[in-house]
């Protein structure tokens, strides 16, 4: 990071003046944080007793077998809750009880990270309230259910697009009323100065722990590592601690229904830079300045905008951004079932359908690790709908 | 001495300042709303450059802006009202918009064409005094008057270095939230304005939430400079969308009947 919160000229603080003491606030809190070797342990504790952390990196043979290289799954859909959401809101919940906040709220796309929310708030005794946008509480209905079995209060968000985009909006303006009570856990790589750099620290975690296996397993780094990218906090969670290591790392956006019918959140791969939610990064904006509509097959990758340290890892070339489109996305899904007996969430089938498409890349050799961020449980009832099953 | 200043020097009254979003609900409805609030007696006209998510308003401001881009309301639209405005009266006009309509412009443009069109302040609702130093520093050559928001959690230091930018008026925020019509001033707005006194020489503007004459007259009595009312005169907008002739007389009494409330008798 070079000036204060910025990732080369990506990142910074664009939030209203009221938000101005509360994002210091959190600044300092987290360098306390990061300085004591109690909450390491703490967060350490809960990670391996409550989280199930570490997760394994599964050798998948039959995939292997069937594409020609050596596929290895970073297992994240085993974590409690069933993704690599709770990671974070484990570090962040806990940070909030050290600051001596009174209340969560959250906003979520997929219901994975409200869910991770309801999950720390709980453990934590911190009660939780969760933004979502009336669309995805439709598409994911089963994650609403989830979060208020855990005591979250779950409030669909009426307005702009009615998804991840606008449960933001409706997170940041609560925040902006209770800001001195109120801590807001922000599921991802994004927003102002201090959450892109505090989010990967707590996900990078999943780097730190594939990156010790691979070298168990195959004596050295993979040759690729391959995530999906919706804000973008599992993959710079797992990409993190390779950035200085030789090899290939992808970042897989959703295509939805093709980059040329405008209809898919492909923030990197066809956006322009730009500010929303407190961040300067690339942005899906029209020629104005406002922020566009989007689609995705997986509702946790439907957003317009991504992560500042990503847009800076794209311009130097660190890593590379492609895109799947929701047919590969659903094939890759019924693949991953079928052959290893693990149901990929809809946003990490994103991954595993890059692979998938580009296996003719990859020599015998090879060591691929994709990181499966989820479990589709949450997604079985639309994929059953999109294939007429009822 | 810049339009604004000017104005804030007149005595006797605490200036007027009303908002409305530009292009809400049409560019030629908009036009007229904005003469009516002048004909009212406006002392200062903030146009809302719309913004599909603005973050910092509350719905009645939220729903304004989604009429304005539905209506095909443009940075371009948002120039001519300018000018328009600017031909038929004198009165300071401030913009208020959000950072990213400002940057995929370009900056140095944005201000260029704001300053042509007759522009006297911008304000960038999502842009704290840290990230403003290149916006300052164009603002100055364009003579506009950056803008800036102070609120209740404003540290001393921060202020100081708000202050030490803003030009024109301080934009003192009246609660911690987001704009809408609310029933009362509350008592930590008239201390902020006590607070923030004792930093500068510089005009204080209470805005959020006061929609009544009596919050007015709260506000002139504590010795605000001026207030911002917006929701208020965007509900009056919406509520009489399909009679405009009527819309314009309730927007002319409204802001009559919120200035005399404002007079001061000293
Ligand atoms: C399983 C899963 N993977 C990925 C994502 C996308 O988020 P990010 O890019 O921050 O990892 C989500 C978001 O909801 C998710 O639930």
């Amino acid at each position: 990071m070079d000036k204060k919160g910025r990732f080369g000229e990506y990142g910074g603080q664009f939030v209203s003046e009221t938000l101005m003491s509360a994002l210091l606030e959190l600044e300092h809190a987290y360098d306390m944080i990061t300085a004591d070797p109690h909450f390491e342990q703490a967060l350490r504790e809960y990670q391996a007793e409550f989280a199930g952390r570490p997760t394994p990196l599964t050798f998948c043979a039959n995939m292997s077998r069937e594409l020609g290289c050596r596929i290895y799954l970073k297992r994240e859909d085993l974590v409690h809750g069933g993704s690599h959401k709770l990671n974070n809101t484990l570090g962040q919940a806990l940070l909030a009880q050290r600051m001596g906040k009174k209340r969560l709220i959250a906003e979520t796309g997929a219901g994975q990270h409200g869910v991770a929310t309801a999950i720390a708030g709980a453990a934590l005794g911190l009660p939780v309230e969760v933004y979502m946008g009336e669309v995805d509480t439709k598409r994911q209905a089963l994650n609403v259910f989830r979060m208020e079995l855990m005591g979250a209060k779950v409030i669909p968000v009426k307005t702009g697009t009615r998804t991840l985009k606008d449960a933001i909006n409706e997170a940041l303006r609560d925040w902006v009323t209770h800001v001195e009570d109120t801590y807001y856990l922000i599921g991802s790589v994004v927003g102002p100065h201090p959450y892109p750099m505090m989010v990967r620290d707590f996900q990078s975690v999943i780097g730190c722990e594939a990156r010790e296996q691979c070298k168990k397993k195959e004596g050295r780094v993979p040759d690729t590592i391959v995530a999906c990218v919706g804000g973008g906090s599992n993959a710079i969670g797992i990409f993190y601690p390779f950035l200085s290591d030789t090899l290939e790392l992808v970042g897989v956006e959703a295509g939805g229904r093709g980059i040329g019918t405008g209809e898919h959140s492909a923030t990197l791969c066809a956006g322009e830079a730009g500010v929303l939610h407190g961040a300067f990064s690339y942005l899906l904006q029209d020629a104005h300045g406002q922020v566009l509509p989007t689609h995705s097959i997986a509702a946790g990758l439907d957003y317009p905008g991504v992560g500042p340290e990503h847009s800076m890892l794209k311009d130097a070339r660190r890593v590379t951004y492609t895109t799947v489109n929701d047919q590969d996305v659903l094939d890759a899904f019924m693949f991953l079932s079928r052959t290893e007996g693990i149901i990929p969430a809809l946003e990490s089938a994103h991954a595993v359908a890059y692979v998938l498409k580009h296996a003719d890349r990859f020599d015998k050799d090879d060591v691929v690790v994709i990181n499966l961020s989820g479990r589709g449980d949450k997604d079985v009832a639309e994929v059953a709908a999109l294939q007429g099953v009822t | 001495m810049s339009r604004i200043d000017r104005v804030f020097q007149r005595n006797g009254q605490t200036t007027f300042i009303g908002f409305a979003v530009a292009g809400d609900p049409d560019r030629d409805t908009s036009a007229r709303v904005a003469h009516a609030l002048i004909d009212g007696g406006t002392d200062i006209l903030e146009l809302g450059v719309p913004f599909s998510d603005p973050v910092a308003d509350g719905k009645t401001i939220q729903k304004a802006d989604e009429r304005a881009i539905a209506a095909g309301t443009t940075p371009d639209t948002v120039f001519s009202l300018v000018r328009e405005i600017r031909a038929y009266s004198a009165v300071p006009i401030v913009l208020l918009t959000y950072y990213n309509m400002v940057y995929r412009r370009g900056v140095e443009r944005f201000y260029r064409e704001a300053h042509e069109a007759g522009v006297d302040g911008i304000l960038i609702a999502d842009m704290p005094v840290e990230e403003s130093a290149e916006v300052v520093e164009i603002a100055r050559t364009y003579e506009i008057d950056p803008i800036f928001l102070v609120t209740r959690t404003t540290s001393p230091e921060r202020m100081d270095e708000i202050v030490r930018r803003a030009r024109g008026f301080l934009y003192l925020v009246s609660v911690l939230g987001v704009t809408g019509a609310r029933d009362r001033v509350p008592d930590e707005a008239l201390a902020l304005l006590h607070r923030v006194r004792t930093h500068t020489a510089l005009p204080l503007a209470l805005g959020f939430g006061i929609s009544a004459p009596e919050h007015v007259k709260t506000c002139a009595e504590a010795g605000a400079d001026g207030v911002i009312v917006g929701s208020a005169i965007v509900s009056i907008v919406e509520k009489n969308a399909g009679n405009i002739p009527l819309m314009e007389q309730e927007l002319k009494r409204y802001v009559a009947r919120m200035k005399a409330a404002g007079v001061r008798d000293r």
